[in-house]
């Protein structure tokens, strides 16, 4: 089983979203995340959708997403020839001697800290999904209060095979 | 102009002649433009049957059928004609009255969620929230349901659009989808493809579906088939698409279908797949049909080619346009002896059966049946054992063999040869049932009536789910559970109630004039055979 990230090119249409995940459930897809959003032109939308699955099933996931009548494209970005970039939010609890240590995982990161308290605080991170699972690895010792991932967004390199937008 | 008004004018120009359907508030606008119009409505007598009526009008039309229920329970009513549509890739337009959009949500009176409950058995639906979208929305509609693979697309207004102004109406002489174009014409590489193993078979076969009648296809495919010497086999679906004398025609696949066309199909060294989505029950083991052979599947949907099996090639298209274009090509293709092996096996892997002659034998009744029909008659099976009866033994002249093969829905017959013959109104129309399917569908005697549509019905009565205590005989073994139907209604009465024509059979010493005599009747007559209880397909 091979992770695979599709980008959707859709119809901005009420309904679309529920359209495409109802597929992926009736028929046995599995979709680790889902994220969407309206594009340059307000009547498209694009969606990035993380998947796994063989290529047979690869095949069919495209094939019945694309046979959608909202669905304008769909295609599957390829890790060597594709950006991907996840955003995470997280809450850590912090007493003032914990605080230095997390500081210093977040610069190494480079990520942001966004909300400081007196016992908590929040750090968002963007970076591909290995980055932000080793981030969390890191934050081992500390308590994550709350977590909240965006799931993957992704665009191809280059100007070759651009849809649109 | 109203809303409502606005839906009708749509209707005409889609050139519709009858709306099936059951009223209730939130349709009652349309329902009232539509006394100011041409278009027939067709009073069903419950919503599952408007869908399957609309069906049959399809089938043998070519056109869109239509069909128009109010919120809620209608709604949902129509879910499993819809699902039969989708299942058997018919082109239908349902037309769902909703609740006031402003109340939509709250759960009021009626309400139901009918586009998103029918989401996965439509090919798309609309919501319309502004009674000015109505013309666009219709002309889609019916061009999304007509076109590439077809299928219901589902229409849900609610009853303040319908009676909301429509500032200018303006059909739409073409539409405007950005996001679905769907293949029509194969891909010339591939076709060429196709020709280069032709060439080089030895044992080739097409497996034709019932795409090939959606297409219109079947001069197209015959013509080819009968240049090139290919025999053909069909799926259930498929039935009628050649003549089932045509010597180049040999039969039914599937666990319920021919030895010798099975046999056939995986002796073969190149098999096309045209119109057939590869289902379990007409392919039961899909690597046999990739063993030792290449494999073509030609369908207008990509997502079949490689659903069920992997095809050698893939060609993707409308199958009219592609038997079109493989008849252009000129090539040689030479197997005598692969033909008479057919014919052989044709010969010798004859099921035998061994009826009781105390009741009528439903095998040799259905032959006998099909010989009196006139050639161009419409034949609609339901669903059960009378279904693998009518597919074995019923003989396809120039007519059409209906029933669902993909949904197998119950109670189809009835509706489904209603809807068929308003379409065709020259043309013989027969619908042969059981004693189950008959009583899903039996409330629809009343429409026959009221409308004046003379379907013939034939009721193959062995008091049982024959279908199901067949599968309970040999599954477990012949603990029989909930599958006995005593207590169905003495079908003379019944037809008497109606003010119909009865006929009953109970042996076959006079099938041959009873059936002359039920063929006969200008009225819709029902026709009960009586059948051995314990018989088997």
């Amino acid at each position: 089983m091979h992770k695979k990230v599709l980008q959707l090119l859709v119809d901005n249409t009420s309904g679309v979203l529920s359209r495409i995940s109802g597929l992926f459930s009736r028929r046995g897809y599995n979709i680790e995340s889902i994220t969407a959003g309206v594009t340059a032109d307000p009547r498209y939308t694009r969606i990035t959708i993380v998947t796994s699955g063989d290529d047979v099933i690869l095949d069919q996931i495209k094939k019945q997403v694309a046979k959608l009548v909202d669905v304008r494209d769909i295609k599957e970005l390829k890790p060597n020839e594709s950006v991907y970039r996840e955003l995470a939010m997280i809450k850590v609890r912090t007493n003032a001697e914990q605080r230095q240590g997390v500081i210093s995982v977040v610069d190494i990161f480079r990520a942001k800290i966004v909300d400081v308290s007196k016992d908590s605080l929040i750090v968002e991170l963007t970076g591909n999904q290995d980055k932000i699972d080793a981030f969390i690895d890191l934050l081992d010792g500390y308590e994550i209060l709350e977590l909240a991932r965006t799931g993957l967004a992704g665009l191809g390199r280059g100007t070759e095979n651009v849809t649109y937008l | 102009m109203l809303g409502a008004d606005a839906i009708v004018k749509c209707l005409e120009a889609e050139n519709v002649d009858y709306v099936f359907g059951y009223p209730g508030v939130a349709i009652c606008p349309f329902y009232n433009s539509i006394l100011n119009s041409e278009i027939q409505t067709i009073l069903i007598r419950t919503e599952q049957n408007a869908a399957h009526a609309a069906s049959g009008l399809a089938r043998v039309s070519g056109k869109v059928g239509v069909c128009a229920v109010t919120s809620g329970p209608g709604a949902t009513n129509v879910i499993t004609g819809i699902a039969t549509a989708f299942a058997d890739s018919i082109p239908l337009v349902c037309i769902t009255g909703q609740v006031n959009s402003e109340l939509l949500g709250s759960d009021v009176f009626q309400e139901a969620d009918i586009t998103g409950a029918v989401e996965s058995f439509v090919k798309y639906s609309y919501l319309v929230k502004d009674a000015n979208e109505i013309p666009r929305i219709f002309k889609e509609a019916f061009y999304i349901a007509n076109s590439g693979r077809k299928g219901p697309v589902l229409i849900d207004i609610p009853i303040d659009v319908q009676n909301a102004p429509v500032r200018k109406f303006n059909y739409p002489e073409s539409v405007n989808l950005r996001t679905y174009k769907p293949t029509i014409k194969g891909h010339a590489i591939q076709i060429r493809k196709v020709i280069g193993e032709l060439s080089k078979a030895k044992r080739p076969i097409i497996c034709a579906g019932g795409g090939v009648l959606l297409s219109d296809a079947e001069k197209e495919l015959r013509a080819f088939a009968q240049k090139y010497k290919i025999p053909v086999v069909s799926t259930m679906m498929g039935i009628g698409v050649m003549p089932t004398r045509h010597p180049m025609y040999y039969g039914m696949v599937g666990n319920n279908g021919k030895p010798y066309a099975n046999r056939a199909m995986n002796e073969s060294d190149l098999l096309i797949m045209v119109g057939a989505r590869v289902a379990d029950r007409a392919v039961s083991q899909p690597d046999l049909i990739t063993e030792n052979k290449v494999l073509v599947h030609i369908d207008v949907d990509p997502a079949e080619i490689g659903k069920n099996v992997g095809a050698a090639i893939p060609l993707v298209g409308d199958a009219k346009h592609i038997f079109e274009d493989l008849s252009k090509e000129e090539f040689t293709c030479e197997h005598e002896e692969w033909i008479s092996l057919l014919d052989h096996y044709r010969e010798t892997m004859q099921k035998k059966r061994h009826p009781d002659p105390a009741y009528v034998d439903p095998a040799e009744f259905i032959r006998l049946l099909s010989e009196q029909m006139e050639d161009d008659a419409v034949y609609v099976a339901d669903v059960g054992q009378n279904q693998i009866w009518s597919c074995s033994y019923h003989i396809v002249k120039d007519g059409r063999f209906l029933t669902t093969g993909g949904m197998g829905t119950m109670g189809y017959s009835i509706p489904a040869a209603m809807g068929a013959r308003l379409a065709c109104p020259a043309k013989q129309v027969v619908a042969v049932c059981g004693d189950g399917s008959f009583q899903m569908s039996m409330m629809e005697l009343a429409t026959m009536r009221q409308f004046h549509i003379p379907v013939k019905i034939i009721v193959l009565k062995n008091n049982y789910l024959g279908m199901v205590r067949q599968y309970q005989h040999f599954t477990y073994e012949d603990r029989y559970s909930v599958v006995d139907l005593s207590g169905s209604p003495d079908l003379e009465k019944l037809a008497m109630a109606y003010d119909m024509k009865f006929m009953r059979l109970h042996t076959m010493e006079k099938a041959e004039e009873t059936i002359a005599g039920f063929l006969a009747h200008d009225e819709s007559v029902l026709l009960e055979c009586i059948i051995d209880p314990m018989d088997l397909v």
